[in-house]
């Protein structure tokens, strides 16, 4: 078909009809779905598996879906699970009988900014090394990604200040971006030829001015709203300086070491090795399952743990974040999803955290603080 | 990323994976303490593991674990692979009680050596402490290999008793190839003749250059920071003084994240660092 100007413009069973494509190609497609209360991303088939009409608000140490009033298929913020576990699983067999895992290409569908950099960011810790590790490379061979433009960030997103989102700007197949006034459709832009046949073959209309306009519009009051962010500038020798600090006791005496900020941040990417087998040696297994630098257990070495205290541990991870990524894989290790903070049981907020450390202060009693940029 | 951006790694075939051992089977066993055993060991497929010294593998056996251990081997003798362990948990304990003809899962080697020919030209000094002297042995023996290339080499040797001390025949046939060596113990029985102590205590007096010198430290790490702060106040360069660091590690090749220090993965970046690199970090409470 000629030459055409992107973006074009998807009805929405021209989205039915790209899941409907790449499942014939042979691609699983993965996807956003309710379950239990919450969204994950798991296998779906139709549109109809899809959080449709469904909203979310988010809060330190709290998670709740609402229905919308309307038939958005992508009006909520990041679910509560990233993609991780599809390329990284909580569990595999390094050694020993398993499953035996022939991956094999998957398709993901609606994967948000933030959550496409954390991708990029596993590429660059366990891809883009001397030492590549074979099994992530493996599972993430031959992956396409329907990319979606958040139009409703949550009140813990803050990809706009760390400039990973709202709009995916690279490593998409195709790239989405709902409309709902004045039609409810997409307008669609490819990021590679696949991307550009599974347009063609899903039929899309030209896009008219005012749908460009529209999608922009929206990019920007999503950006617009996205209050906290923390202060770049410095954050890196902030950290390097604040390792003396005493508010690292204060938060680890609120920080219960539970790991879930690990857990459920996109770009932790930690393993540990566990071998197991039974009384007399039979059924031998390595095994390699996600592990969290909140545990004592990480650290331990003969004699004891390095790091004993809570407040330690909270202040590895932080500094991993925001400054020794920067160091090891030349960009920050954090993309702004505000997972942490959401599903932290004790409430913990990262930015509030960060804007505490770096001597910023907050205005009493608003615990959505971040470093200075802005109030909640 | 899309399929275009990954590069593709040869996955397919296991011998690409970085964390699957390679079979070594175990020749001899040696006790070389009540808690402390060197076992010689042997590539089942014949390649010869060529190491750097300082360098370490992960060593363990399927089932019970795996852990890095230091080689104590020649750098200069690459087909036996040697290594000295001490039994402090579950895995070591596996390893001390393998038996010669047993079969153990080897990776590596790992990691940055001691770089020894950088001290030619000058003197070298082993500051070690306890088990700390197995990874220093190849540094020792790389020295005896090129000995007239180094003027005075000192090892200065600390365990917790005498019945603690390792290699006893050894050292006193590196006193014949003319190194200097002075063992110091923590805790001496009655009646025992040698002298009783710090480590740290003998680098004011022993003999070498400090202005042109290369140290390398082995051994707890309070031990060596002790011994790195007396070396550099006796004025050797602190970049000319190298520490062997230990933390948790599970894969050794940077992608497990246990055994970071801050922005470094010591089981990449290290073991083997300079005191200059290192020293802020390790003054760091819980780093
Ligand atoms: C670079 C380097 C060089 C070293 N060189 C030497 C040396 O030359 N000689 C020496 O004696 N020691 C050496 N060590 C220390 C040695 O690695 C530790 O003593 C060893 O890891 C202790 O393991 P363990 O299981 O016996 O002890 P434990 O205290 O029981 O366990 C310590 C760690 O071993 C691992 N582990 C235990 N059980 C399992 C299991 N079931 N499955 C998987 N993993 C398990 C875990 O990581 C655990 O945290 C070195 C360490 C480093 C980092
Ligand atoms: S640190 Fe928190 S906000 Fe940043 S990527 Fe991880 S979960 Fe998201
Ligand atoms: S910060 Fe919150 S989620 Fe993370 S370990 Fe502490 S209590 Fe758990």
């Amino acid at each position: 078909m000629g030459v055409r100007a992107y973006p074009v413009v998807l009805p929405v069973d021209g989205v039915q009809k790209l899941i409907d494509l790449l499942r014939g190609r042979g691609l699983p497609v993965v996807g956003p779905t309710p379950r239990d209360g919450v969204i994950v991303h798991a296998p779906i088939t139709s549109l109809a598996d899809l959080p449709t009409g469904t909203g979310d608000d988010q809060a330190p140490g709290r998670y709740r879906l609402r229905a919308r009033g309307d038939g958005a298929l992508f009006g909520y913020a990041v679910p509560a699970s990233s993609w991780k576990h599809l390329f990284l699983p909580p569990r595999e067999v390094l050694l020993g009988d398993g499953p035996a895992t022939d991956p094999v290409p998957v398709a993901l569908f609606g994967v948000r900014s933030c959550d496409l950099a954390a991708l990029d960011l596993h590429d660059r810790a366990l891809l883009r090394r001397p030492a590549v590790d074979v099994r992530y490379a493996r599972r993430r061979q031959g992956t396409v990604v329907v990319a979606v433009t958040c139009t409703e960030p949550s009140a813990m997103c803050f990809c706009a200040g760390l400039r990973t989102g709202p709009e995916p700007s690279a490593g998409y197949d195709v790239r989405l971006t709902e409309l709902t006034d004045g039609g409810h459709r997409f307008l669609a832009v490819p990021g590679t030829p696949l991307g550009e046949d599974l347009l063609a073959e899903a039929g899309w209309d030209p896009a008219a001015a005012r749908d460009v306009e529209a999608a922009a519009d929206a990019v920007r009051d999503a950006a617009g709203r996205m209050r906290r962010a923390p202060r770049l500038d410095g954050l890196r020798e902030d950290l390097y300086g604040a390792a003396d600090l005493p508010h690292w006791e204060q938060v680890g005496s609120r920080c219960l070491a539970c790991a879930g900020c690990t857990l459920v941040c996109p770009t932790c990417f930690c393993t540990t090795v566990e071998d197991t087998s039974g009384v007399r040696g039979e059924d031998a297994r390595r095994i390699r399952v996600w592990d969290s630098c909140f545990t004592a257990a990480f650290s331990y070495l003969h004699g004891g743990s390095v790091r004993e205290s809570i407040a330690s541990r909270y202040r590895q991870w932080i500094t991993h974040k925001f400054a020794t990524w920067t160091d090891q894989f030349g960009v920050l290790g954090c993309v702004g999803c505000g997972r942490c903070t959401t599903w932290c049981p004790a409430g913990i907020d990262l930015l509030a955290e960060l804007a505490a450390v770096r001597g910023l202060s907050a205005p009493p009693g608003d615990r959505r603080v971040t470093d200075g940029t802005e109030t909640g | 990323m899309t399929t275009q951006e990954v590069p593709a790694p040869s996955a397919a075939d296991p011998s690409t994976d970085p964390m699957r051992p390679r079979p070594f089977r175990l020749l001899a066993h040696r006790f070389d303490t009540d808690d402390t055993v060197t076992v010689r060991l042997e590539p089942v497929d014949g390649v010869p593991l060529a190491f750097e010294a300082g360098q370490y593998t992960m060593i363990g056996m399927l089932g019970a674990g795996e852990v890095p251990i230091s080689i104590s081997g020649d750098p200069a003798v690459p087909d036996l692979l040697q290594h000295t362990i001490r039994d402090v948990g579950g895995v070591t304990h596996a390893l001390v009680r393998a038996r010669p003809g047993d079969l153990v899962g080897v990776r590596g080697p790992y990691g940055r050596g001691w770089s020894v020919m950088d001290g030619a030209g000058g003197d070298v000094v082993l500051v070690a402490g306890g088990i700390g002297l197995a990874p220093l042995r190849p540094a020792l023996l790389e020295i005896l290999a090129h000995r007239h290339r180094f003027g005075r080499v000192v090892v200065l040797y600390g365990a917790r008793t005498p019945a603690d001390i390792l290699y006893a025949d050894t050292l006193d046939s590196w006193r014949s190839d003319g190194v200097d060596v002075a063992e110091i113990v923590d805790y001496g029985p009655p009646g025992y003749r040698g002298r009783v102590g710090r480590v740290t205590t003998l680098v004011p007096r022993a003999g070498f250059d400090p202005a042109n010198t290369l140290a390398l430290v082995c051994g707890p790490e309070i031990m060596m920071r002790y011994a790195a702060a007396a070396l550099a106040d006796r004025g050797v360069p602190p970049g000319r003084i190298r520490l062997s660091l230990e933390r948790n590690m599970k894969c050794g090749i940077g992608l497990c994240g246990h055994c970071q220090l801050r922005e470094l993965f010591i089981c990449t970046d290290g073991p083997v660092l300079p005191w200059s690199r290192v020293e802020a970090l390790l003054r760091v409470k819980e780093v």
